[in-house]
């Protein structure tokens, strides 16, 4: 039995591997169609019916492409870089509780890889690790854009990484725990933390779109001022791991707001149906899943919708309006929280 | 198991430390110094600390070698080695660091040895614990070490707006 639980962790790991991967192809599907709907275009619609095999064609072409790693660049810190941003884009997905337990033959399988009690300052911490994927990409391009893309992009990261702890902090005074499946736990039925917390949510999403470096806050990658940002230089799978990285990250960000903020795999009344154990798990997933999709719907809504701010708006937003905001919202909350309730 | 894991991180831990000196390259040295704070954070898991884990990886390798790899990439210190150092300088830098590892020899000698065994369920890491810790007994040292903390950031601002 002292193997169970590996082999289980072990599935659990490869499946969420597989579907984050499954879902950041898609996801690049998803935003052409989702671009083409809101331009009015059709979009995608050659490979396989509705173009549903144009990711599939996607990898293949950055497969086949020709590989050039510039002969000035530091070679090893060329390759490091991409590899650094998608595992530290994966990572993050080990916190987060999936779903509510399966029961399998007696063995109560934890649909969340790792639960620790400190799952929020682990998802800080990775968010402050992928930093270096795009730093270590930049410079060892050699290359004075790679450079330029890189330097924006992390002081943007580190900027807004600020704002968007302090964000959180509010929901953890509320939730009284650092863990994420305690987080979840505690937003039983409707009790979801967007109704305590809508200022530190609004905070969070913003900063979760300056994070992914996502529109309006993709200057890292400003095609207009620096070619092509930190991954210039790059080409073949090494730029679409770059690329890749992102959508893993905005599913990873979509599934992080839906846990902290949106009551994760709750949702009203899920006790009352009196469902068997494994098919509660089951709706749990779906749940959880289906708020998920939306909030990478809600990504391209924006990236489609809003557009890019100027590098010193970015900074203003940041320092100035939002960290202030945070603070306040932390300080609102532990009043509301001694005062009054 | 525990004590296999052990012995990985301490070698990776010492070999990547050793890099840091040696590595020819500052950006490779930058680096190898994060490869060590993240053994060490693995070091600290293994005593059952997590929360000081997670703190020492966000602020060591997430804030400060950020800040380091900056400034080594931006002055590009590849290009020109600095042979400025003089004779005089080398001798007082073998000096200080000859007593700097006496005085790290001398503490070590009179530290208390031999085998210190953990609790089995130790909490003495977990951030419950070192949060009530933190804001009972060292409420004091605390809140000074705040101020600062919020002096030294209040002074960088001043001194950036000057400039400009």
């Amino acid at each position: 039995m002292e193997w169970l639980p590996l082999i289980d962790k072990s599935v659990l790991i490869l499946i969420i591997f597989l579907i984050s991967l499954g879902i950041a192809a898609y996801s690049t599907y998803a935003e052409r169609k989702v671009a083409a709907f809101l331009q009015d275009r059709i979009g995608p619609n050659r490979a396989g019916p509705f173009g549903l095999l144009q990711p599939i064609a996607d990898g293949v072409k950055m497969f086949m492409k020709e590989e050039i790693i510039p002969s000035a660049a530091d070679k090893f810190l060329f390759m490091l870089g991409p590899c650094i941003f998608m595992m530290t884009a994966l990572m993050t997905s080990a916190v987060i509780p999936w779903g509510k337990p399966l029961d399998i033959g007696g063995y109560q399988m934890n649909l969340q890889v790792a639960d620790i009690n400190i799952g929020v300052l682990y998802i800080v911490a990775t968010a402050s690790v992928g930093v270096y994927g795009i730093m270590l990409g930049g410079w060892a391009s050699n290359n004075k854009f790679s450079l330029l893309g890189a330097v924006r992009a992390s002081s943007q990261m580190i900027s807004y990484e600020l704002a968007m702890g302090l964000s959180i902090i509010g929901v953890l005074l509320i939730s009284n725990s650092l863990s994420l499946s305690d987080i979840v736990k505690g937003q039983e039925g409707f009790h979801w933390n967007i109704i305590y917390q809508p200022l530190g949510f609004l905070i969070f999403l913003i900063c979760a779109f300056a994070e992914c470096n996502r529109a309006p806050f993709d200057l890292a990658e400003c095609e207009t001022e620096l070619v092509g940002g930190y991954h210039t230089e790059y080409s073949s799978m090494k730029l679409g791991m770059f690329l890749f990285a992102e959508y893993v990250n905005m599913f990873i960000s979509s599934a992080l707001i839906v846990c902290l903020f949106f009551g994760g795999y709750n949702f009203p009344g899920i006790d009352n149906l009196d469902l068997p154990q494994n098919i509660a798990s089951i709706i749990s997933v779906v749940i959880f899943f289906a708020k998920t999709f939306f909030f990478i719907f809600f990504f391209m809504w924006i990236r489609w919708t809003i557009p890019r701010f100027r590098y010193d708006q970015l900074m203003k937003l940041g320092w100035q309006i939002l960290l202030p905001l945070s603070i306040f919202n932390v300080v609102a909350t532990a009043a509301w929280l001694t005062f009054v309730k | 198991m525990a004590q296999y894991i052990f012995y990985a991180l301490s070698i990776v831990t010492i070999l990547s430390a050793l890099y840091v000196v040696f590595a020819k390259s500052p950006m490779y040295s930058v680096i190898a110094m994060i490869v060590c704070f993240f053994s060490i954070a693995g070091h600290y898991v293994l005593l059952n600390a997590q929360f000081l884990a997670i703190v020492h990886i966000i602020v060591y390798a997430g804030a400060i070698m950020v800040l380091f790899l900056f400034v080594v990439m931006l002055l590009n210190l590849n290009q020109e080695p600095d042979k400025s150092h003089g004779k005089l300088l080398r001798v007082a830098a073998a000096i200080s660091g000859g007593m700097l590892f006496l005085v790290l020899l001398l503490s070590l000698n009179t530290s208390e040895t031999g085998t210190f065994i953990l609790p089995e369920k130790s909490d003495i890491g977990m951030v419950e614990h070192v949060g009530k810790k933190l804001f009972n007994e060292y409420v004091l040292p605390f809140e000074i070490s705040s101020v600062l903390l919020l002096s030294a950031i209040i002074g960088s601002v001043v001194l950036a707006k000057k400039e400009s």
